[in-house]
């Protein structure tokens, strides 16, 4: 106990500051093992492996007809999932936050379901409700709509699953928005609509993208709730992770992991330029958030 | 009022004469006409109602489609019961490793100061950045028959991949940032005073700890196990990589609904998912009754 708490007498001083509080070594130490083990190496492992495959070895596999088109539908669908979960999330956390109405708070519960139901639970609910036969689907495969096993149904599920993240980061922003700024603009002459474009959207601009990213990186990733309701024919409705198994299943660990390390890569470009696009609306802004 | 062009309606230059209804009219410049209010709330329930809930009902009208009877043998059956029974297991070794981390990780990043702090942080989120199925890809590269590892655990007769380390591992990997990730904020706004009280008063660090920090931190923790629990009962993608899907040996509820799906046995899968979907309605519901009962102590933890 005395080593703990004579924090300055550590061997690891030159990594910290001077503090009278105990357990440094311990903690960080125990932090940064249990991160190595189970984050860190694993995950190294799949770039020593990518890099075995080389550039060339990667392209090959990638180019391949069945996994560019995974790919362009991981990536779409994901595009439109995220665009739709920006529209519809940004309407629920200004509704959830600017109005009252009956059973609110209870409603709100009910936005994290898509955090809280286990994707597999998700995915067949999904199948089971935009089938052809289905409670919603009966309705609208007599409009020629055919979402369960196609493309649309792909999107259908990753919406499903990424709206919680639009409306969980918006809504404190949302919340914590000066009112007076509103005010302000309105005895300035603004009309409402003026109002909302130029002083309320500017400002939760950099959350609604930060969830349109999170929403983005997830339905990318995003495996069990997709792959009962995409119907999972090559070339059509196979998404890329799904791509992984199948790659895995007949022991082809070099083309799963080129896959994995395409997306890795494909995925924290795009989130790298979200970034950058945030930035660049909270300088714009002057936003302290 | 201007029936020509409703969104004027409160604006200063058309100022509201609606004296029947007070409390619009006392913020009338910063909300919006009654009808766009009403058809935004509509339009918002419409789409959670129709998109987030419907699913959630469907699940427990599906199960129950052949009668109740048919749904507690779907539940009852062997393998069911097994995959329970191991999905159990699986949670309540992945949780708590995943509580001492997630204590550890906050006490060291928030009760001290030191470089790379932030690259710490970013570094324990990483594992939600990575696709499910890429989480269960890392383990069989290093356990699978080809994998680096993978000879020497066969010479030896250790079975990590197709078996429960395997899945305890995956689980592990994909709700690694859980706990932690609750922890940091709600500790970082506590800050030390209440430790460096307690260190000044004589008390030795295991004290400080157990006494001051953890009844600081009870709610927070409990919030993050919650959801801790959650995912790992429930997670799928990274644990179908990893288990090899033997019936009543590697199989986790999850996948136990998907093969029951696959094989068409619809009412059985339904059943099996209800059960998934009662615990993820009393998480919601215990996460609620949290955040109502001590908002005021999670408020750090929620705006994530």
């Amino acid at each position: 106990m005395t080593a703990l708490s004579a924090a300055p007498d550590l061997p690891v001083k030159s990594l910290k500051h001077r503090s009278v509080m105990p357990g440094f070594g311990l903690s960080l130490g125990f932090t940064v093992f249990y991160l190595c083990l189970i984050v860190l190496i694993p995950l190294a492992g799949v770039f020593l492996k990518t890099a075995d495959l080389g550039w060339g070895g990667i392209w090959h596999v990638v180019s391949s007809p069945r996994v560019d088109a995974a790919l362009r539908l991981s990536f779409g669908a994901a595009a439109i999932a995220a665009t739709l979960n920006a529209i519809f999330g940004l309407l629920v956390a200004w509704v959830f936050v600017r109005y009252d109405f009956f059973g609110k708070k209870l409603l709100d519960a009910t936005i994290d379901l898509p955090f809280a139901l286990p994707t597999a639970v998700a995915g067949i609910a999904l199948t089971a409700l935009y089938s052809g036969n289905g409670w919603v689907g009966q309705y609208l495969e007599p409009l020629g709509i055919k979402v369960a096993f196609t493309p649309l149904g792909v999107i259908v599920a990753m919406t499903f699953i990424g709206l919680p993240f639009v409306v969980r980061t918006v809504q404190p922003v949302l919340e914590e928005a000066e009112k007076e700024l509103e005010e302000a603009a309105a005895s300035l002459g603004a009309t409402r609509w003026q109002t909302i474009m130029r002083v309320i959207l500017p400002a939760i601009l950099p959350a609604l993208l930060t969830g349109y990213a999170l929403s983005f990186a997830r339905a990318v990733g995003e495996y069990g709730s997709v792959i009962f309701i995409a119907g999972n024919l090559p070339m059509k409705s196979e998404i890329a992770p799904l791509l992984i198994i199948i790659k895995l299943e007949e022991f082809d660990y070099a083309g799963a992991t080129a896959v994995a390390a395409t997306m890795l890569v494909i995925s924290f470009l795009m989130l790298l330029v979200i970034n950058l696009l945030q930035g660049w609306s909270r300088s714009r802004s002057g936003a302290k958030k | 009022m201007t029936a020509s062009n409703p969104m004027l309606d409160h604006t200063l230059q058309d100022p509201p004469k609606l004296p029947f209804e007070p409390l619009i009219q006392k913020n009338a410049v910063i909300t919006e006409a009654r009808w766009v209010r009403r058809s935004l709330t509509a339009a918002a329930l419409i789409f959670l109602l129709g998109f987030l809930l419907l699913p959630l009902i469907s699940v427990f009208v599906e199960a129950l489609r052949n009668g109740i009877g048919a749904y507690f043998d779907a539940i009852v059956e062997e393998d069911a019961l097994a995959a329970i029974k191991l999905t159990m297991t699986v949670s309540l070794i992945a949780v708590p490793l995943n509580v001492v981390f997630g204590v550890t990780a906050a006490w060291a990043i928030t009760k001290h100061s030191f470089r790379f702090k932030q690259l710490l942080i970013t570094l324990i989120d990483l594992p939600f950045s990575v696709s499910p199925v890429v989480s269960g890809l890392i383990y069989v590269l290093i356990f699978g028959a080809q994998g680096w590892a993978g000879p020497w655990l066969m010479a030896h007769d250790i079975k990590i991949l197709f078996a429960v380390p395997g899945i305890v591992l995956a689980t592990i990997f994909v709700t690694f940032p859980f706990v932690a990730r609750e922890l940091i904020p709600l500790m970082q706004a506590q800050g030390t005073d209440d430790e460096q009280a307690a260190l000044s008063l004589g008390a030795n660090g295991w004290q400080v700890f157990w006494r001051v920090t953890i009844p600081n931190i009870r709610w927070g923790l409990l919030y993050g196990v919650l959801l801790c629990n959650a995912r790992a009962m429930g997670e799928f993608g990274a644990v179908s990589v990893v288990s090899g899907h033997i019936r009543g040996l590697t199989n986790t509820m999850p996948l136990h609904v998907e093969i029951l799906y696959n094989e068409y046995n619809f009412s059985a899968a339904f059943a099996v998912a209800s059960l998934l979907a009662m615990l993820a309605l009393l998480t919601l519901g215990l996460k609620s009754l949290l955040e109502w009962r001590h908002g005021e102590e999670l408020a750090a933890t929620r705006k994530h």
